[in-house]
């Protein structure tokens, strides 16, 4: 039993000297396997006296005990040395970019137009569409504007044939939802346009979107508040100022020209409002009786408002581009600023 | 219409400035496009007079001169032409600034002293008539300050009317509004009538009455038309931008402008016995004033004697007929032509005036006869002669009738969201010219002769909105629909259909609907195009049957800007032309260059294929009804490869392409790389079946993997299929996991391995079962397709 001691202290020291896992488990067969060292002395205690067995037994169970904890731990130290070794071996830089596709953008102009369906649709609007090469009666006549009314020269009609055009504006579709919807009518119109004009402010093509609400006792207080209201939403500008200025089309009575406080300067002057604070948005009015008979609808009972808005315009304020043509040229440059 | 203010003040004279009453008449519908001084900024330049003018003794061009001030002389060298001994001019003495800060000194010119200079219109910014110096009125006071003489202290106005405000395109109609919403009087102008000094009149011929019910004419003789405009009315012209031409053309323009009547003056000895309004014969010649020459429709309306046309009525007269320098008796004729009757007219010639501008918005029609007084006593004023008496023609019956019109209490208050006071209304009803008169419901009114846009209640509710002010009108919360809405779970939005291209790393554009003729027949060939009549530029010339032409144009755009991949998507309508009229679709398209992912360390290089292309369809498919429902069928279509394009099918229905650019297609357009291409009906993408839940199986699923070689013209979807057809009801799965062909094989074969799961909902499936299966399967690829099992 002389030796319990030293064999003690070396096996705790060929534990603590190993250096790997196969190594410890060696240790691990020298010391307490079945013929293992601290094993055999187990064995030999049939050599002592009953007194002293007990004893000596616990002596070396307590020693195994001892040799097998060191054991444990040092494997779970080592366990854990080789598994940072390995993650060591696979880190990554993870500064680098990642693998895969690139995602696109929505074309700003689609950007607006849905969040303007948005704003309509919460509050219980619907988005209609219509056909883009029209009929003289859906785009003129219906809209109180006949063959030779001077508000056709304002239009620059693309025509097919004397009767077939491109729409001018969307209020053909307004005119289609009328003739086969009763009121109450509430909807939006979001569309491309066309006019025969093109410079640095015009191009052929341009989106309008266009408001319709038709029901009984439609005021113009109502056109004021929801054109107000739209607009405040749209430039998430909580107190925008709205102006209405008296003007003229073929199709609303009253009619007025839609001025909102300019969004870049907030009314204080900038060349964009040519210092004047303010900025022409759209036109609105009352739908004209002469609109409501040619569709059918009892102008004594519904009365009604509808307004239009040009979304390029709408866009270049919101995000300040200045330049108009840029949006149909499609150059990825400046489509990947609206991502 | 440019209207001088001092002009407009004459008329109506309300209290306030310059910039508040612009400001109302912009808030008022009348919108002022701009206020410009009517000269430029200056000081120091009085009425000069030359005195004596003699040759510059050292150059040709200039002269030396004495020049006036009316207290002293000034010795002043002149290079102007029209310099002479007792004209008077504006002359900027030293010390003056003219306009651009331009400070008048002592001059030495060819070493002879000038003291000052004498001004053409140009150097005051009063025109760009830069021939020779401004002469003023022998009358103009010399000495004094020049801006005093000419009045110059003013500004013009510029109103840009919409076309209802027809009764504001002269100085009495703006000042009438003004009034009104000022609530100011205007100021009183009578015209007195002239005396009538001989009796010579010419028969006056309405022939078609319903285009001119109201005809009137004078004739004035033994005029001087060589006598020059006063400076006065001039000026009022120059300030509305009209130039003066001769007194007689002058005095008509003037009229016009101050009270709205367009007016023609006629040399008499070119008229021959009558005057007839008539209707234009078809292919009717006629030479205008201004050298156009015209051939005639038959809905021109003609003023003619008994032998030939003399004038485009309300538009231009003709250059036979007008005035010239040596008239001596003149034909003044003021109408009054139906709008109807002249709208279109001129624009059908390429013709527009300030007469057909006016007739065509409406003038009004019981102002013939003092706009022919006025005229005629200022012609006799400017250049003598007599006045003959007014002859009138007029067909009452055609004349416009003055609508009596009842305004309501109550709708009034329910349009407007508020009650005005009744007084007010009155009020505002009474200055705008409308007789009104209070009855019980509200007002009965009766709109006045030059307002053509009042003949319904909205008219007068808008008239009183307006004078009233839109924004002192009351605002209402927007409200909402009361119900809720449903929702359209089997129509996808074409948001979805967007965002999932977005996610594709398809970038939205928006191309024009109209295309290149070049372009859209060398990508849908089989088309013929719609055409506009008047397209903006003929590279714009056609509507696009297909969106290719757009999105392969926005490519070769951003190729040539040093971008190497690109993938662009977009949504819009195409227009197909067919027998039945024209086909307006909504369509989705999308045309993808270069590689695959974008370049970076962590990506392939390779570059985009036909497979690229298919995938994102069948992802955009799988949104809706699943890319399962749809076929692709090998079908050529003359835009693309005809080795490498399909036709998407939907029930057999065909609903869209796929493919490749056809190479040539691809040069002929300039691009250099190739470009692959889809396109599809959006409402195809957009369906979508409601999904149905079906039980689980917990029996386990039995996997066989199968390998074959087949002809390369076997294609997958014949193989899928007669797989499908062979393999029972229970076959779960069917993919292809292996394609090969080159080395190792007959190179006219290809392999492919399929990998087949089936699963039973009920039980298991035993071996025999799956090997009948197998067995049929081999059976019938090695028959119907020529398979060759793989070992």
């Amino acid at each position: 039993m002389d030796n319990l001691q030293a064999l003690l202290e070396a096996a705790l020291a060929a534990v603590s000297g190993a250096e790997e896992l196969q190594q410890l488990d060696q240790v691990r067969v020298q010391y307490l396997g079945k013929k293992g060292e601290l094993t055999s002395l187990l064995k030999n205690l049939g050599h002592l006296s009953p007194e002293e067995r007990p004893k000596a037994g616990a002596l070396i169970n307590e020693a195994k005990t001892q040799v097998a904890d060191a054991i444990q731990t040092k494997k779970a130290a080592l366990e854990t040395a080789a598994l940072e070794k390995k993650l060591s071996e696979s880190s990554v830089d993870v500064t680098m970019p990642g693998r895969g596709q690139a995602t696109g953008g929505l074309h700003p102009i689609t950007r607006s137009l849905e969040r303007i369906e948005d704003i309509f649709k919460s509050a219980g609007y619907d988005v209609a569409e219509g056909p883009e090469v029209e009929d003289d009666f859906h785009n003129f006549e219906a809209l109180n504007i006949p063959g030779h009314h001077p508000a056709r020269a304002m239009h620059d009609t693309f025509y097919f044939d004397p009767t077939t055009l491109l729409r001018t504006h969307t209020s053909p579709v307004q005119v289609r939802v009328m003739e086969n919807q009763k009121p109450p009518i509430r909807i939006i119109c979001p569309g491309r346009v066309y006019r025969c004009d093109s410079d640095l402010t015009h191009t052929p093509m341009f989106h309008q979107v266009e408001g319709l609400v038709v029901d009984e006792g439609i005021s113009m207080a109502d056109l004021k508040g929801t054109v107000a209201e739209f607009l405040q939403g749209f430039y998430e500008v909580e107190d925008l100022q709205v102006r209405f200025r008296p003007s003229y089309f073929p199709f609303t009575e009253p009619s007025a020209e839609i001025d909102m406080q300019c969004v870049i300067c907030l009314g204080d002057g900038c060349r964009v409002c040519k210092q004047s604070g303010w900025l022409e948005i759209g036109g609105c009015g009352m739908v004209h009786p002469n609109v409501f008979q040619a569709v059918g609808i009892d102008s004594e009972k519904y009365t009604g408002f509808a307004f239009g808005m040009g979304v390029e315009r709408m866009t270049m304020l919101r995000y300040g581009v200045n330049d108009l043509r840029i949006f149909f040229e499609n150059d990825l440059k400046f489509l990947r600023q609206f991502h | 219409m440019k209207i001088s203010e001092s002009w407009l003040r004459e008329w109506v004279n309300p209290t306030m400035d310059t910039d508040t009453l612009v400001a109302q008449l912009t808030m008022a519908g009348l919108e002022v496009d701009g206020v410009e001084p009517v000269a430029g900024q200056f000081t120091g330049v009085v009425v000069g007079e030359v005195v004596s003018c003699e040759q510059h003794p050292n150059a040709d061009k200039l002269r030396l001169c004495q020049v006036s001030d009316g207290s002293e002389q000034f010795q002043v060298v002149c290079g102007a032409p029209n310099v002479r001994t007792g004209l008077k001019i504006p002359f900027a003495k030293v010390g003056a600034v003219l306009p651009g800060d331009f400070k008048i000194k002592k001059a030495k010119l060819r070493q002879v002293e000038s003291f000052g200079m004498l001004c053409s219109e140009k150097e005051l910014g009063l025109s760009e008539a830069n021939e020779g110096l401004m002469e003023l009125a022998a009358s103009a006071p010399v000495g004094s300050d020049i801006r005093e003489y000419l009045n110059l202290n003013d500004v013009t106005i510029e109103v840009d009317l919409t076309p209802n405000r027809a009764d504001c395109l002269s100085v009495k109609g703006i000042a009438q509004d003004v009034g009104v919403l000022t609530r100011t009087d205007l100021t009183p102008a009578g015209i007195p009538t002239v005396t009538v000094e001989h009796q010579d009149t010419l028969p006056i011929h309405l022939d078609a009455p319903e285009a001119c019910p109201r005809f009137l004419g004078r004739i004035i003789k033994g005029i001087d038309l060589n006598r020059s405009t006063p400076l006065w009315m001039v000026e009022r012209l120059r300030r509305s931008g009209i130039r003066a031409i001769s007194p007689a053309v002058d005095v008509t323009n003037y009229v016009m402008l101050e009270l709205g009547q367009p007016m023609h003056a006629y040399d008499l000895r070119t008229l021959h016995s009558a005057v007839r309004v008539r209707m234009a014969q078809s292919g009717e010649k006629l030479r205008l004033l201004d050298g156009t020459e015209l051939e005639l429709t038959d809905n021109s309306l003609l003023i003619a004697d008994e032998e030939k046309a003399l004038g485009l009525a309300g538009i231009m007269g003709g250059e036979h007929s007008g005035v010239s320098d040596d008239t001596q008796d003149i034909y003044l004729e003021v109408a009054y032509f139906q709008p109807e009757a002249i709208a279109g007219r001129a624009r059908s010639y390429g013709l527009h005036t300030d007469a057909s501008h006016r007739f065509e918005r409406g003038v009004d029609f019981e102002l013939q006869n003092s706009a022919m007084e006025r005229a005629t006593a200022l012609l006799l004023e400017i250049c003598g002669g007599s006045a003959g008496p007014i002859s009138e023609a007029v067909s009452e019956s055609h004349l416009p009738k003055r609508h009596h019109i009842v305004l309501r209490k109550e709708r009034l208050a329910m349009m407007l969201g508020m009650k005005l006071d009744d007084q007010e209304v009155l009020d505002i009803l009474t200055r705008l010219g409308l007789k009104a008169e209070t009855i019980e419901t509200g007002w009965q009114v009766k709109a006045p002769s030059y307002r053509f846009d009042i003949a319904i209640e909205a008219d007068l509710i808008e008239e009183v909105a307006r004078v009233h002010g839109y924004n002192n009108l009351p605002t209402r919360s927007a409200l909402g629909a009361a119900a809720l809405k449903r929702s359209h779970e089997q129509n996808l939005s074409v948001r979805n259909v967007r965002q999932r291209l977005l996610s594709e790393g398809y970038q939205e554009a928006i191309t024009y609907s109209f295309v290149d003729p070049k372009h859209q027949s060398l990508l849908d060939p089989g088309v013929e195009a719609l055409a506009l009549l008047n397209p903006i530029s003929s590279d714009l010339g056609v509507m696009r049957s297909n969106l290719w032409p757009g999105l392969v144009n926005a490519i070769a755009h951003n190729l040539n800007r040093q971008q190497t991949s690109v993938a662009l998507f977009e949504t819009g309508l195409s227009f197909v032309p067919h027998s039945g009229g024209l086909k307006q679709e909504a369509m989705v398209a999308g045309a993808i260059t270069g590689t695959r992912t974008p370049i970076s360390w962590a990506n392939t290089k390779d570059k985009v294929d036909f497979f690229d292309v298919k995938g994102t369809v069948e992802r955009l498919l799988d949104l809706g009804l699943g890319s399962q429902a749809f076929e692709y069928k090998p079908e050529k279509h003359a835009a693309l490869h005809p080795g490498q394009s399909a036709q998407i099918r939907l029930n057999n229905e065909p609903v869209g392409w796929i493919g490749l650019i056809h190479p040539q297609a691809q040069k002929a357009m300039g691009i250099k790389q190739p470009i692959y291409v889809f396109e599809l009906q959006l409402q195809a993408v957009l369906k979508q079946a409601l999904p149905h839940y079906q039980g689980l199986s917990k029996y386990p699923e039995v996997q066989r993997d199968l390998a074959f070689t087949v002809k390369k013209g076997v294609n997958a979807a014949n193989i899928t299929s007669l797989i499908r057809s062979k393999a029972g009801e229970y076959l779960l799965d069917l993919r292809i996991f292996d394609l090969y062909q080159g080395e190792g094989i007959d190179p006219q074969r290809k392999s492919i391995a399929l990998g087949l799961t089936w699963q039973h909902p009920s039980r298991t499936l035993n071996d025999e079962e799956i090997n009948s299966w197998m067995t049929a399967i081999i059976d019938s690829l090695e028959q119907e397709v020529g398979a060759q099992l793989r070992g």
